[in-house]
């Protein structure tokens, strides 16, 4: 659904990415692994048209999308929770969510309810600002928000951030069910290689802007190397 | 009793800086509505405001009818609004801020030296369908006349709809979230560039009104009969908070009854020192603006 070929990013001198080819497939989920700097979210922003890369291609499906606009990407069906969660905090709960009904046809009061079922602490807060959110209750609203426009491929950035242990688990779990329900395409950015890997279909190891190594999530996380130089996963 | 009352002096003065406050209360509103969207500072936005109520005014001696006239310079507006952002300010986002300020400045001047071209300085009075004579009551004036009356209705309407909009509406949240988050918007298929014109559209509309008013006025219509007036504006957004469009409109209503309180007791020439004063004292209390929502997102 999503390919990614041969890509090269640079921010001035810096090349952020170099020559990566990803792809990501329906109903499996895609962990992007690697440590800080390593081009993760990068290579989610050059997906979402937030970043131009200097040379590459960024396919969804057939679809050539390296000269779509954001807005325009965001309309075929890629949602991007980005890093931080991107939760607008001076907006409630529900203008929040009906924002992320904009990129579709959708129903707006059918999505919101199907979320709030989805979500019912969501419900319950729906008229509250997101200011008084706690951290799983924003994330569970990012997700919320990138689901209500029934998407096709869902970009997911360091979602486990600052989430205590429990909630990371009940979010993967999460992500792993919608993936499979709607067949959706998840390309999952994590630091917490662990979480992401007992959910993930295949993996991706990026360091300094380069692939070290791609495959199937059980032999990555079973390669005894790349869990010590790589992954920071002792044994 | 009551009509002793609305003739007294004090209440005269009320209606007076009212009167005169809406005016400052409109110009702040727009100036904020175009700060929150786009961060820019627009001087040019009382010279652009006073260029479309002379597209659409100037005819009126013609025996055109004022509500006709009314609704042409508020269509002139926003044109005007929306050619501006495309054409002269959206190649300066992202630039230092001094940029936006040298071109809205250059801009005003531009503007007023075209309009002196065509319709020269000479003022023009607009005839208005409504009395501009003042109520008597048992022989003493009341500071109102159905023309002011309507001025305030006006005003107010306005910015009912401009809070109902924002507020309200799927287009308000597309143009808060745009306002708030940019970058966020275009992740959720906002088109975060149509939402900054039609910002700038909806702001030289409200602008428009208030130039109206003001031709429609005593002083009439002259090219440079927004210029006090657009000053006015700027101290009343910042008073209020730039931020905060109920600070705007708050902030217009205190400086135009600060003038004429200075004007009725101290001196007409001291007018608008009544502004500074307020300025003066809420950059002491509150800096960043008296309804302003947080000193955090303060650059």
């Amino acid at each position: 659904m999503i390919r990614v070929e041969n890509l090269t990013v640079n921010y001035g001198a810096i090349r952020a990415l170099d020559d990566v080819s990803v792809q990501a497939n329906p109903g499996r989920v895609t962990a992007i692994l690697g440590a800080n700097g390593a081009g993760k979210s990068t290579l989610l922003r050059t997906i979402s048209g937030l970043v131009a890369p200097k040379s590459g291609r960024v396919f969804f499906g057939d679809r050539s999308i390296l000269s779509t606009s954001t807005e325009n990407i965001a309309r075929l069906g890629v949602a991007h929770v980005p890093e931080g969660r991107g939760v607008i905090y001076e907006l409630t709960v529900e203008e929040n969510l009906r924002l992320g009904a904009f990129a579709s046809k959708v129903d707006i009061r059918e999505g919101l309810e199907k979320q709030y079922t989805q979500f019912p602490v969501l419900g319950e807060r729906r008229k509250k600002y997101c200011a008084t959110l706690s951290g799983g209750e924003r994330q569970m609203l990012a997700m919320a928000r990138a689901l209500i426009s029934n998407p096709r491929v869902l970009l997911l950035d360091e979602p486990s951030l600052g989430l205590a242990p429990l909630v990371t688990s009940e979010l993967m779990n999460l992500i792993l069910e919608l993936c499979h329900a709607s067949d959706l395409t998840v390309l999952l950015v994590e630091q917490n290689a662990k979480s992401a890997l007992r959910i993930a279909h295949d993996a991706v190891v990026l360091h300094l802007g380069t692939v070290v190594a791609s495959g199937e999530a059980d032999v990555i996380a079973n390669d005894k190397n790349l869990r010590h130089y790589y992954l920071g996963l002792v044994q | 009793m009551m009509s002793t009352f609305l003739a007294s002096p004090i209440m005269h003065n009320i209606f007076a800086g009212l009167a005169q406050g809406v005016i400052y209360s409109l110009v702040a509103l727009s100036l904020v509505i175009i700060w929150q969207s786009t961060h820019v500072l627009n001087f040019a936005q009382g010279a652009m405001a006073m260029f479309a109520s002379y597209i659409g005014m100037t005819e009126i001696d013609r025996g055109l009818n004022y509500w006709f006239c009314l609704v042409v310079s508020l269509a002139v507006g926003f044109l005007f609004g929306g050619l501006t952002e495309r054409i002269l300010i959206r190649p300066l986002y992202g630039k230092p801020e001094i940029n936006a300020i040298v071109v809205t400045v250059g801009f005003l001047g531009v503007i007023e030296a075209v309009a002196q071209a065509i319709w020269t300085s000479t003022t023009r009075n607009i005839a208005t369908p409504l009395s501009q004579i003042y109520f008597h009551d048992q022989g003493r004036v009341v500071l109102l006349s159905p023309f002011v009356l309507f001025q305030f209705g006006l005003a107010l309407g306005i910015m009912a709809l401009v809070a109902v909009l924002f507020r309200f509406t799927n287009l308000g949240l597309k143009l808060r979230a745009s306002a708030l988050a940019p970058e966020v918007a275009r992740l959720l298929g906002v088109r975060v560039n149509r939402m900054l014109t039609i910002g700038w559209m909806l702001s030289a509309g409200v602008g428009v009104v208030a130039a109206v008013i003001v031709a429609s006025g005593s002083f009439g219509l002259y090219p440079s009969d927004m210029d006090g007036i657009l000053i006015a504006g700027f101290i009343a957004a910042v008073v209020g908070g730039l931020d905060s469009p109920v600070g705007a409109v708050i902030g217009g209503l205190l400086i135009g009854i600060a003038e004429q309180f200075v004007l009725a007791y101290w001196s007409a020439d001291l007018a608008s020192l009544g502004g500074l004063i307020i300025l003066v004292v809420a950059l002491m209390i509150r800096p960043q603006g008296i309804f302003a929502k947080s000193v955090g997102r303060r650059v």
